[in-house]
This record gives structure tokens, C-alpha cells and sequence, in this order.
């Protein structure tokens, strides 16, 4: 699976202002709400479904990367985007930590799979730290959504 | 590290397969052992205390994998990890929330 199958560009934030694990799941969630891919009636369910999940054990996977997620009924398929903050923001992550870079997802319940493919390819990117750098180097959703391209085309993993 | 050296192949049991919170689960098992655990799937062999490693091989439900530990716990090691596995990681289901109803069930 690709980036560009899940992240919906134009709910690309940069600019994260949130300064704690709830809003900077409810800035994403806004975000992908404006960007007309989830529907506005939802927003408060996800945020709280996400959460849900972050009490499982938090999805901050160390290297200043989250993957806040969750599967919600309101979606048909998978539905992503990324958030770059320039301060970080405690997420109880594993190392400890502060998080800079998120990635969020929204799955349908019944599609593990493409939640899984996603995550195999977010994983297998974020171990470049080329990647890593230039994404949270970078400052707009353009510069993002490049950086996401060249992963596609396999420009940092062989 | 020195030491013995265990493996053994299983299959991935659980429905939604090795996602984000059987990986943690997984590494917070190999993770309480000394030696080095490391997953083998088709040409990947990575490190199995690494939950990134560990979400790199997307393995499926019903996809095999070979667990291999080296060092002195190696075979208690193993044998952990493949009942972990095979039990398909017993609360590894995350809760999804009903429209509007605040309720969560578990998956199947």
C-alpha cells in the first residue's frame, strides 16, 4: 500500500498547535472533517474511539512518531493523514519522547488488512531517517505530500 | 550473545494480524528475556524486541512466521512467544465505538 492510497492531502497539517495527546487528536480529526473525509456529526465519537485506543497502550512508537488510530463505522475506507508539530507533544510514547510527527488513521472495521498494509509501509518508511528528517524539516503540506510521493516511488526504501 | 539457539515457525491466528497492539505485545514478552528474539517472514528477518520492526512485516492472519531466539533464556524465550501466538494474543482487540452510543464491543 502506498501513501498516497490513505493520506488525504488536503487534511495535511504542518503547523500542529495542540499541546496535548487529546487535541492534537481532535486537530486531526477537525482536519480530516474539513477536508471533507470524515463526516462532522462523528468528529467527537472518533476523537473518543482514538483515545479509547490510546489507553490500550500509546500508538507514540518512539523516534518523536505517533499513529494514533482507530476503526470507526463511519468510514468505508481508509482514511489517513499526518500532522507535524514544531514543539512535540507529550504522548506517553515508548522512549519517552516528545511526538513531532503523527500519523493518523481511520479504518473500516472490516478491512484489517488495509489497516495492517498501512502500517507495514508507514513502518518500513520511518525506519529511513532520511524520511523521517525531511518530514519533520518540512513546512508545508506541499513539502509533505512530496516527501510522501518520493517514499511511493520508493526513493528512501529499496 | 552467546548462547543456545531456538526457533520455531508459527502461523499468525488472530484476524486482524500482526497490527500495532500485538506488535507491542509481542516486544514487551521477547523483551523480558536476555537473549536476542529476532522474526523471520519470507526475505525480512528482523528484531523482535522492535514493535517499528515488528509492524515492517505486515503479517497477515494466516501468514507463517519463524521466531528465533539466541542466549542463555532462548528456549523459554521461544516457548512464550509461540503461545503468545498461537493463543492469537489473548486482549489484543482494540474497542470500536457504536454511532453516538459511547459503547464499544470486541472484535471477533
Amino acid at each position: 500500500m502506498r501513501f498516497s492510497d490513505f493520506v488525504k492531502t488536503a487534511a495535511i497539517k504542518v503547523d500542529v498547535a495542540a499541546t496535548t495527546k487529546e487535541e492534537v487528536i481532535r486537530e486531526l480529526v477537525q482536519s480530516l472533517v474539513q477536508a471533507g473525509e470524515l463526516k462532522a456529526g462523528e468528529l467527537e465519537n472518533i476523537v473518543q474511539a482514538v483515545m479509547k485506543r490510546e489507553e490500550l497502550g500509546s500508538t507514540g512508537i518512539g523516534r518523536g512518531i505517533a499513529v494514533p488510530h482507530t476503526k470507526h463505522p463511519s468510514v468505508t475506507e481508509l482514511v489517513g493523514t499526518v500532522g507535524i508539530s514544531q514543539t512535540g507533544v507529550d504522548f506517553q510514547s515508548l522512549d519517552g519522547e516528545k511526538v513531532q510527527l503523527f500519523f493518523m488513521l481511520i479504518s473500516p472495521p472490516d478491512r484489517p488488512r488495509d489497516h495492517l498494509r498501512a502500517l507495514e509501509n508507514i513502518s518500513k518508511q520511518l525506519q529511513d531517517s532520511t524520511f523521517c528528517r525531511f518530514l519533520k524539516q518540512s513546512r508545508s503540506a506541499t513539502d509533505i505530500q512530496q516527501v510522501l510521493e518520493e517514499a511511493d516511488n520508493n526513493q528512501f526504501v529499496s | 550473545m552467546s548462547g543456545q539457539i531456538h526457533s520455531a515457525t508459527v502461523t499468525i491466528v488472530n484476524p486482524q494480524g500482526l497490527h500495532m497492539r500485538p506488535a507491542y505485545l509481542f516486544a514487551e514478552t521477547a523483551a523480558r528475556f536476555n537473549s536476542r528474539i529476532e522474526l523471520v517472514k519470507d526475505d525480512l528477518r528482523i528484531d523482535g524486541k522492535s514493535v517499528l520492526s515488528i509492524l515492517t512485516l505486515g503479517a497477515a492472519q494466516g501468514s507463517t512466521v519463524q521466531l528465533v531466539g539466541t542466549g542463555p533464556d532462548a528456549s523459554d524465550a521461544i516457548a512464550s512467544l509461540v503461545s503468545l501466538v498461537e493463543s492469537g494474543f489473548p486482549g489484543e482487540t482494540e474497542p470500536v465505538l457504536k454511532n453516538g452510543t459511547g459503547e464499544h464491543h470486541d472484535d471477533p
